[in-house]
């Protein structure tokens, strides 16, 4: 927003970048809490429950009540814990979940930092939110969290690996590191999309784009801790991993993060390999449109699928069993790395050598 | 202020918001909620008696192996990030060439990984 800046003069361009961010965050926020009451609901559904349905019509309230409930908590600090850092982790683990989203654009020219290096700096702060947990789970100094915390942190790399890959495969046809740009070449129907690729047309790049869309998702789910990749709280043997010992706020910081995290991988399926916030039909027609009308027809389009594919996360926590800790190595190493090393090599070939090499 | 740092700015802002909404949270919480702390309840949990000994203990060396192996391949993936942005455009096909060697060294050393057997866990 570096232009509200040259408008405003530093003094009020700096106030009304940080509005944006406030109007952005509450957004977050509050879309936030209706997506963790979604969540509950499809899983409730599957299970044939009703899910919560006291607070508010449809117990649409649930999670500001919740939020409630775990500021009058106690805040229970374990003995032998390492007092500031118990209780710097969460703050960690909520701040970088945050500030990731300060790169996602949610329609055109609606993003809060347009960098040039959008996806690298995502890429670097989905790493550093390992930090949160593994100082967590050590500064609790407590078996179930410390075991939790090596598991999740050794997860998490190691699908991180084959998520550094497949954005490569995206780049490659982007040519760009900045969101918008990547956005941007997906424009003119669902055709153009990453996952069909037919913007590189006559090569058959869907064949190599649609499992990487697969794997992308696969390693989002195993990337924030997500059944069937809960190992790190499997509440069957682990209890409930590097939490356990968190009460109150918090253990809500820890929440929120997660859930912001989960968000955004949906928000990165969406922007990487399913048009962002393009329409599935070529929308010229929407130039001639009032400048909001536009940017509210992008957004819609943008939401709609981040929901879809939340609601992808929540049916497959319904659905499939968890894995166990060897498979669970097994399929990022041995599987999904190998694969995505191939898919870009295909992909840098094909750009080299196809029509518009 | 530079331009291009100048971008950076909101993300600034932004982090600072974020860290007051946090700390916010955790005092709202400390202000309002009790505090009655007794030494049952400030004991770690472990399934029904007391904690043995400290938590803080040795664990199995291929977490270890598993973190060295990452930092190998995230490094190669932040090599791939700018030759991935440019080629087609300013690269053709002696660059792509050349990454394809860089990437089968890599792959040579993966496969030894494996059959030395760093990435089993039974």
């Amino acid at each position: 927003m570096s232009d509200l800046v040259s408008q405003f003069g530093p003094l009020w361009g700096t106030l009304a970048v940080l509005g944006q961010i406030l109007g952005f965050v509450i957004v977050l926020l509050i879309s936030l809490a209706f997506l963790l009451l979604m969540d509950r609901k499809v899983w409730a559904a599957v299970q044939m429950r009703k899910g919560p349905n006291v607070v508010g019509a449809f117990g649409l309230l649930q999670s500001f009540a919740d939020f409630f409930k775990f500021v009058f908590k106690e805040i229970v600090v374990p003995a032998g814990a390492d007092r500031s850092l118990y209780l710097l982790a969460p703050l960690i683990t909520l701040i970088l979940a945050f500030v990731t989203w300060a790169v996602v654009p949610v329609a055109p020219g609606w993003v809060i930092a347009d960098i040039n290096v959008g996806i690298l700096y995502l890429f670097a702060m989905s790493s550093l939110g390992v930090y949160g947990i593994i100082i967590g789970g050590w500064a609790s100094n407590s078996k179930y969290p410390f075991l939790g915390a090596l598991r999740s942190a050794a997860q998490m790399v190691s699908y991180e690996v084959s998520i550094g890959f497949i954005i490569v495969t995206v780049l490659l046809f982007a040519g760009s590191m900045s969101l918008s740009d990547i956005v941007a070449i997906q424009d003119g129907g669902f055709w153009n999309w990453n996952v069909l690729s037919f913007h590189a047309w006559p090569m058959p790049m869907f064949l190599v784009m649609i499992p990487m869309a697969v794997i992308f998702f696969i390693s989002a789910l195993a990337e924030t801790n997500r059944p069937p990749f809960d190992l790190p709280e499997a509440e069957s043997e682990l209890v409930a991993g590097y939490q356990v010992e968190y009460s109150s706020t918090p253990y809500l910081l820890f929440m929120v993060g997660e859930y912001l995290n989960i968000v955004l991988m949906c928000a990165m399926t969406t922007i990487l390999f399913f048009g962002g916030w393009n329409s599935p039909i070529p929308d010229g027609f929407v130039d001639n449109w009032p400048y909001l009308a536009a940017q509210a027809w992008h957004f819609f389009w943008f939401a709609a699928k981040v929901v879809f594919f939340f609601f992808m996360f929540a049916m497959v926590k319904a659905l499939v069993p968890r894995y166990r800790y060897d498979q669970l190595m097994r399929l990022g190493w041995k599987i999904f790395l190998p694969t995505s090393l191939v898919a870009v090599a295909l992909v840098g070939a094909a750009v080299v050598y196809g029509p518009q090499g | 202020m530079d331009a291009m740092l100048l971008d950076y700015l909101p993300i600034l802002i932004f982090f600072g918001i974020a860290a007051v909404i946090g700390l916010g949270f955790m005092l709202a919480a400390f202000v309002i909620a009790p505090s009655r702390p007794d030494p049952e309840k400030v004991s770690t949990y472990e399934c029904g008696f007391n904690a043995f000994d400290d938590a803080r203990m040795k664990f199995d060396v291929r977490f270890y192996l598993v973190a060295i192996l990452f930092i190998i391949f995230d490094l190669e993936v932040a090599f791939l990030f700018p030759w991935a942005v440019t080629l087609g455009e300013h690269l053709g096909p002696f660059e792509f060439w050349s990454m394809m060697v860089f990437l089968t060294v890599l792959t040579i050393g993966f496969i030894y990984e494996l059959k030395k057997g760093a990435l089993d866990w039974e």
